[in-house]
C-alpha cells in the first residue's frame, strides 16, 4: 500500500492494489521499459526543444542590441532588459495598429461566419424544400477549391465594387471564404440534435426564427464553440487574403498582423534595426501563448474538429 | 408546418449564399472564363482558347513549381506522419500498461500542449522568425550556434537547400496537430485490444506496427490529404522567406507564388487564372485519388 501512495499520483482512484502486484514480479520488462522510455524521452526532448528554442531565441533576441544579435551566440543572454525595441516597434513599426487592425477584423468576420454560417447550416440541415441539396452541395463543393484559383477574378470583383483596401471588403471575404467549413460542419451538427424539443416549441407558439435562437443554437453549442475558434483561429492567421486586398498606396494603415509582421521583417533588413523585429514577433507570440494556456483544451478540439469529421 | 416557412428560409439563406455567391462561386466560374483570355486588368476581356494552356506548357517556370510541389507532396506527409505516429505512440501508449491502462510516458500532456503550440501560430509568422533562424549569417540561430556565424550555410541562398529548408519550417509546424490527431485516434483504440496483445507478449515495437497502425490507418489517410493540400500551397513561406520569392533560380517556386506575381507584378489575370485551373484540376486528382482509399462511413459526432 505505500508503494502505490508514493508512486501513484495522489488523486488517483482509492482503490489501487490490484495494479500494484501486477507490476511487482516481471524484471525483464523493467529493463525493457528502461532503454525504450530513455530513447523515447531523449527523442520528445528534443522535439520540445526544438519546438520552444525557436520561440525563446526570438524573445531573447528582442531585448539585444545589434552587436549583439549579430556575436553568433544567439542563447547568450542580453546585456540589458531595456523595452526600448518594444517601444519602437509598438509606436514606429506600426505593430500596435495592425494588431487592433486584426482584432477588429476577426472579430466582425468570425461574429458574421458564425451568424450565417450557422443561419444557412440549420436551414439545409432541418427544413425541405426546393433547392435545399443544390445550395447545400454549393457551399460545400466550395471546400475543393484552393483559393488560390479564385485570386484573379476575386481582385477584379473586389475592385469593380470599390472594396479593395476596406476593411468592409475584407471581412466580406473572410466571411465568404469560411462559409464552406462552417456550413458543412454545422449542418451535420444540426442533424443530429432532436426533433421533440423543436416540435414542443412549435406547439407551443414558437416561431421558426425564435425556435432558432433560443432553443436550437443554445443546444448546439459545443460545435458552435469548435467551429468558432476554428474559424478565430483561421481569419487571425489569413495572410494569402489580406495581402491580396489590402494594398497600394496608404493601404499600410489598415494592414491586419500578419501582412504587417512580414512588412517589417522586410524594412528591418534596410534599417538593420533587428531588435524591433523581435521584439515585433514576440508582442504577435505572447497573445497566442497566453490564450492558448487558458483555453488550451477547447483550441485543441476546435482546430482538430475539421479532420475528424 | 407553421406559416411563415418560405419567408424564414429565404430570410435565412438570403445574406449567406449572396455574400458566397458574390465572392466565392462567381470567383470560381470567372476563373475558367478569365484562363481563355488574354485580360490584363483593363477594357475587354479577349478570348484567346487554349494559348494560356500553351504557353504554359512551355513555361520552364511552371515545371519548375510543379517540381517542387512534387517533392513536398512526398516529404512532407511522410516525415511529418511518421514523426507525429512514434510521437503519439509514445504519448499514448510508450509508458506502458498501468492499473490495467496504457498510458503514455512520463509528461506526455506537457509535451502534447508544447508540440501542439506552433499550429496556433500564423505561417506568416513561423516564415518571419525562420527567415531569421536561417540567416546566412552570426544572427541566425542556426549558423549561430553552428559556428558563431563563421563559415555559415546559405539555407535559402544555395539552391540545394532552399526548398529543404522551406519544407522542413512545414514540418516543424505540423507535428504537433497529427500528434494530437492522432492521440485521438489511438485514445478510441479498446483497451481490450492492447490487454490482449500484451498477455501474448507483445513488445511496444510490436504494438506499434501491428495494433496502433492498422487501427489508425483511416486517420492516417486523412492526415495524408490535409498534408498533401498543404504541399500544393506554402505561398506565406516563399513569398516571405525565400530569395526573389521562389529562388534562387526558381528553387523554391510554387504555383501559389507564379499566380500572384501574374496578378499582381504583371496584370496578366488570363494567363493567372489558367493557372489557378491546373492547380484546381491538380489538387482535385490528388484529393480524389487518397480519398478512394479513405472512403469511410460518416463519423457520428
Amino acid at each position: 500500500m505505500t508503494d502505490v501512495a508514493s508512486t501513484d499520483t495522489p488523486a488517483g482512484p482509492p482503490v489501487a492494489p490490484a495494479p500494484a502486484a501486477k507490476r511487482g514480479g516481471r524484471p525483464d520488462v523493467k529493463r525493457e521499459v528502461g532503454a525504450f522510455t530513455g530513447a523515447a524521452h531523449l527523442a520528445l526532448v528534443l522535439w520540445a526543444v526544438a519546438t520552444v528554442g525557436p520561440l525563446i531565441w526570438v524573445v531573447l533576441a528582442s531585448f539585444k542590441t545589434n552587436t549583439e544579435i549579430f556575436l553568433g551566440q544567439p542563447f547568450a543572454l542580453p546585456g540589458s532588459f531595456a523595452l526600448d525595441s518594444y517601444a519602437t516597434a509598438w509606436n514606429e513599426a506600426n505593430v500596435g495598429r495592425y494588431f487592433l487592425n486584426s482584432v477588429f477584423v476577426v472579430l466582425v468576420s468570425t461574429a458574421g461566419t458564425m451568424l450565417f454560417g450557422a443561419m444557412a447550416a440549420y436551414v439545409l440541415a432541418r427544413y425541405k424544400f426546393w433547392g435545399n441539396r443544390f445550395i447545400y452541395y454549393l457551399f460545400v463543393s466550395g471546400l475543393a477549391f484552393p483559393t488560390f484559383m479564385a485570386l484573379p477574378p476575386l481582385f477584379l470583383i473586389l475592385r469593380s465594387m470599390n472594396l479593395l483596401n476596406t476593411f468592409t471588403g475584407l471581412i466580406l471575404v473572410y466571411i465568404a471564404y469560411s462559409l464552406p467549413f462552417t456550413v458543412f460542419f454545422l449542418a451535420a451538427f444540426f442533424k443530429t440534435l432532436p426533433r421533440e424539443i423543436e416540435e414542443a416549441a412549435t406547439v407551443d407558439g414558437a416561431s421558426h426564427t425564435r425556435t432558432f435562437f433560443q432553443i436550437m443554437v443554445p443546444m448546439a453549442r459545443s460545435g458552435l464553440v469548435s467551429i468558432t475558434i476554428f474559424n478565430i483561429v483561421g481569419q487571425w492567421n489569413q495572410y494569402l487574403l489580406p495581402v491580396a486586398i489590402m494594398q497600394g498606396a496608404g493601404a499600410d494603415s489598415k494592414w491586419v498582423l500578419t501582412q504587417g509582421i512580414a512588412a517589417i521583417s522586410v524594412s528591418a533588413g534596410y534599417q538593420a534595426n533587428w531588435a524591433a523585429l523581435f521584439a515585433a514577433l514576440t508582442m504577435s507570440i505572447i497573445p497566442m501563448i497566453v490564450v492558448y494556456a487558458f483555453f488550451q483544451r477547447q483550441i485543441q478540439a476546435g482546430l482538430t474538429a475539421g479532420a475528424v469529421k | 408546418m407553421r406559416h411563415g416557412k418560405y419567408p424564414f428560409i429565404i430570410g435565412f439563406l438570403a445574406v449567406p449564399v449572396a455574400l458566397y455567391g458574390t465572392f466565392v462561386v462567381a470567383a470560381y466560374v470567372q476563373t475558367f472564363q478569365l484562363s481563355f483570355t488574354s485580360f490584363r486588368g483593363f477594357g475587354a476581356a479577349t478570348y484567346v482558347g487554349l494559348d494560356n494552356f500553351v504557353r504554359l506548357w512551355d513555361d520552364s517556370q511552371f515545371w519548375q513549381a510543379l517540381r517542387n510541389h512534387a517533392v513536398l507532396l512526398i516529404f512532407l506527409p511522410l516525415i511529418t506522419i511518421a514523426i507525429a505516429l512514434v510521437f503519439a505512440f509514445l504519448l499514448n501508449v510508450g509508458g506502458g500498461a498501468k492499473g490495467g491502462m496504457q498510458r503514455g510516458v512520463w509528461g506526455s500532456k506537457f509535451y502534447r500542449v508544447v508540440f501542439f503550440f506552433p499550429q496556433l501560430l500564423a505561417l506568416a509568422l513561423v516564415a518571419v522568425i525562420f527567415g531569421r533562424v536561417y540567416s546566412p549569417d552570426g544572427s541566425g540561430l542556426i549558423n549561430g550556434l553552428l559556428n558563431g556565424g563563421d563559415d555559415p550555410i546559405l539555407f535559402l541562398a544555395d539552391q540545394r537547400w532552399a526548398l529543404w529548408s522551406i519544407l522542413a519550417v512545414l514540418i516543424w509546424q505540423a507535428v504537433g496537430f497529427y500528434v494530437v490527431l492522432f492521440s485521438a485516434g489511438m485514445g478510441s483504440v479498446p483497451q481490450e485490444i492492447y490487454e490482449a496483445a500484451a498477455l501474448d507478449g507483445a513488445t511496444r515495437v510490436t504494438l506499434f506496427f501491428r495494433v496502433t497502425i492498422p487501427l489508425l490507418w483511416n486517420t492516417v489517410q486523412v492526415a495524408w490529404v490535409y498534408l498533401g493540400i498543404a504541399a500544393f500551397d506554402a505561398f506565406a513561406l516563399v513569398n516571405i522567406m525565400t530569395v526573389d520569392r521562389g529562388g534562387p533560380d526558381g528553387a523554391t517556386m510554387v504555383l501559389g507564388m507564379l499566380i500572384y506575381r501574374n496578378i499582381f507584378d504583371y496584370s496578366q489575370y488570363g494567363y493567372a487564372s489558367a493557372i489557378g485551373v491546373v492547380l484546381f484540376f491538380l489538387t482535385l486528382t490528388f484529393a480524389a485519388l487518397t480519398l478512394r482509399v479513405t472512403r469511410r462511413d460518416t463519423v457520428e459526432m
